[in-house]
């Protein structure tokens, strides 16, 4: 479905801030900021819901626990038990302080790697994907916002205006 | 400008008097006589009997007791005097290992502090005053533990038994050491750290009180500097404290990183109390500009440092727990045999309980949340003093009793009478700190 979109260029990070906090008090709905940088405190001002990647983190984090748990278990208890510096190993928890840095490693490296992939997911992110800024200037120092137009093209402009955008532009968007 | 309310002061002074009492108590009730001691023993195994026999901690003590009891007659009466020793060392230990935790508490404070102000750290200004009012301590605390030690080289008690002269004299290991662990050298060394320690403190708080009426950002450069220039001497002076001060108790035992271990320990306590008592004063309607960005702050130290500590104590522990050397290994085989509870309740505490309850990014937030996790982390770094400093002064004659409640009790009391009554002494936000915008402005 094709609909129309109003996109606003500003040129300083402290201007758009503004420009968010006023289009929020007028009650409009902001689809999407393109930055060239990251904007302290941009999404509590836009109104984006907290992330969640911080429990799945965690969820993550317990899989790599269990993962190195069963793991040691496996190797070094029931596959192939040695005596190790005089520490045989016939029970996992007479053991266990040996295997402590492997299972705070792979909690870590599980907890990390898919958090990464997740965002990733997320965020429509893979290899050889097209870029979805609308504009090339948002990678290098324009900020743009983007509102969908319902019958409000002139209002929204002068809004925009009046925030200190440097240009104005509508165009046809394909929603994804 | 704070004013010490009536109701704290009368809390603070009625814990010094009861800490006071049990402290008298346990001096007291310490045998005097080989006979009183082993009555004392016999009567406590008598009573607790049923409940000892039920964990399995003790079932390595029975043996080591049959072992004991095949060794000859003479061997037999130096276990008796060994006995006595340890139960005369335990008023001792209980107002050691007190006395030494609260003055951890403000060292550990002032090492943040320190850190803070050769950082040039613009979300932390506003707390400065909390974090003086905290280091005030050190100078009663600090001395109280020179005194204890003091008494210790006049032989009042055993805690040091490197310091008997008779010991040493047959002990190949502790001659080879004397050039450093004897007691005039051990006195320098604590003199100078409590004098460089109070001294920075002192010259510090007076700069940074001078700053607020100064028209210039001198005082606040000076301050920077001389903090940068304290924490070297902090780093070498807490690591040498450390060795003298806790790990010498086991004369024959090291660690190379327990200075480490020992400075994450009080750096947690220290920032856990600055949370709590900023958390107190802000409910009593003080510290207007601190907001709960400050307090998720302090959280973040003291879930972090938490994981800090157990690293540290993890990389000890295993380390010397799979080498199995039988000279370093004695450390742990005391404590699990012995202190089996204590030993793995303060990992429990110091590791799991802040991890679990800290993680959550809101739950540091929110203020009981933080006093909740910082009361038992509190309690953990007592006891990891405790399972420092008991094993090798009273071994497994330990006990959580009066002398070591009366111990807490007293010195609580003291920590918060001191503390407060030198927060009401400056208004509790600086005036003139470059930094005290960004500070206020400080968000998360």
């Amino acid at each position: 479905m094709a609909s129309k979109v109003i996109h606003a260029f500003y040129d300083d990070d402290d201007v758009l801030m503004l420009a968010v906090k006023k289009v929020k008090a007028a009650k409009h709905h902001i689809d999407e900021v393109y930055c060239p940088f990251p904007v302290h405190g941009l999404d509590k001002a836009m109104g984006l819901a907290p992330t969640r990647i911080a429990i799945t983190s965690f969820m993550y984090g317990c899989v790599g626990l269990a993962v190195s748990i069963l793991m040691m278990n496996y190797i070094m208890i029931e596959d192939w038990p040695q005596d190790i510096g005089g520490k045989p190993s016939f029970s996992y928890i007479e053991n266990m302080p040996a295997f402590v840095p492997i299972m705070f490693e792979l909690t870590v490296f599980f907890a990390a790697h898919l958090m990464v992939i997740t965002f990733y997911l997320r965020s429509r992110l893979w290899p050889f994907k097209e870029a979805e800024n609308p504009d090339v200037r948002t990678t290098d120092d324009h900020f743009l916002m983007e509102i969908e137009i319902h019958d409000n093209e002139q209002e929204l402009k002068d809004l925009l205006m009046e925030t200190g955008a440097v240009e104005i532009n509508v165009s046809e968007k394909n929603s994804h | 400008m704070y004013t010490f309310s009536n109701r704290l002061k009368i809390a603070s002074i009625v814990l010094m008097i009861v800490g006071a009492l049990g402290i008298i108590g346990g001096f007291v009730m310490a045998p005097g006589t080989i006979a009183e001691a082993k009555a004392m023993v016999a009567s406590h195994d008598e009573g607790h009997g049923d409940a000892h026999e039920t964990e399995a901690a003790h079932a390595p003590k029975e043996n080591d007791h049959a072992v004991a009891d095949t060794h000859g007659e003479e061997h037999d009466s130096s276990h008796d005097q060994h006995l006595l020793d340890q139960l005369k060392n335990r008023p001792w230990a209980a107002l050691y290992v007190a006395a030494f935790f609260f003055m951890m508490i403000s060292l550990g404070v002032l090492a943040f502090y320190a850190i803070q102000r050769a950082a040039q750290a613009g979300w932390s200004p506003l707390l400065f005053r909390v974090m003086e009012g905290i280091t005030s301590y050190l100078v009663p605390g600090g001395i109280i533990v020179f005194v204890i030690l003091l008494l210790s080289v006049l032989h009042m008690n055993h805690l040091f038994i490197w310091m008997d002269a008779d010991v040493v004299a047959h002990d190949a290991l502790l001659q080879g050491k004397s050039g450093y662990l004897n007691p005039t050298f051990f006195l320098i060394r604590a003199a100078i750290f409590l004098a460089g320690w109070i001294g920075y403190r002192e010259y510090s708080r007076k700069l940074s009180l001078a700053q607020d009426e100064s028209d210039d950002n001198s005082n606040f450069k000076l301050n920077f500097r001389i903090s940068a220039g304290f924490l070297v001497f902090y780093l070498i002076s807490e690591s040498i404290m450390s060795w003298d001060w806790i790990m010498s108790v086991e004369p024959h035992w090291f660690s190379t990183l327990f200075g480490w271990y020992i400075f994450a320990s009080m750096f947690v306590s220290g920032i856990t109390v600055i949370a709590m008592v900023t958390i107190y004063l802000k409910s009593k309607g003080y510290l207007p500009d601190v907001n709960n960005s400050h307090i998720h702050d302090l959280a973040k130290f003291m879930f972090g440092i938490s994981i800090f500590w157990t690293y540290l104590w993890f990389s000890q522990f295993m380390l010397i727990w799979y080498s199995n050397i039988p000279e370093e290994v004695t450390y742990y085989i005391t404590r699990i045999a012995d202190y089996r509870l204590p030993f793995f309740g303060m990992v429990a505490m110091n590791f799991l309980f802040p991890v679990l309850l800290l993680m959550n990014s809101d739950y540091k937030r929110i203020n009981w949340f933080v006093i909740l996790t910082g009361i038992v982390i509190l309690a953990g770094h007592y006891m990891d003093i405790f399972n420092a400093i008991m094993p090798s002064t009273v071994g497994k004659n330990w006990y959580i009793g009066i002398p070591e409640i009366g111990s807490v009790l007293f010195f609580a009391g003291l920590f918060i009478f001191w503390i407060f009554r030198a927060l009401s002494t400056a208004p509790l936000q600086p005036k003139r700190n470059p930094f005290i915008e960004e500070s206020r402005h400080f968000h998360y």
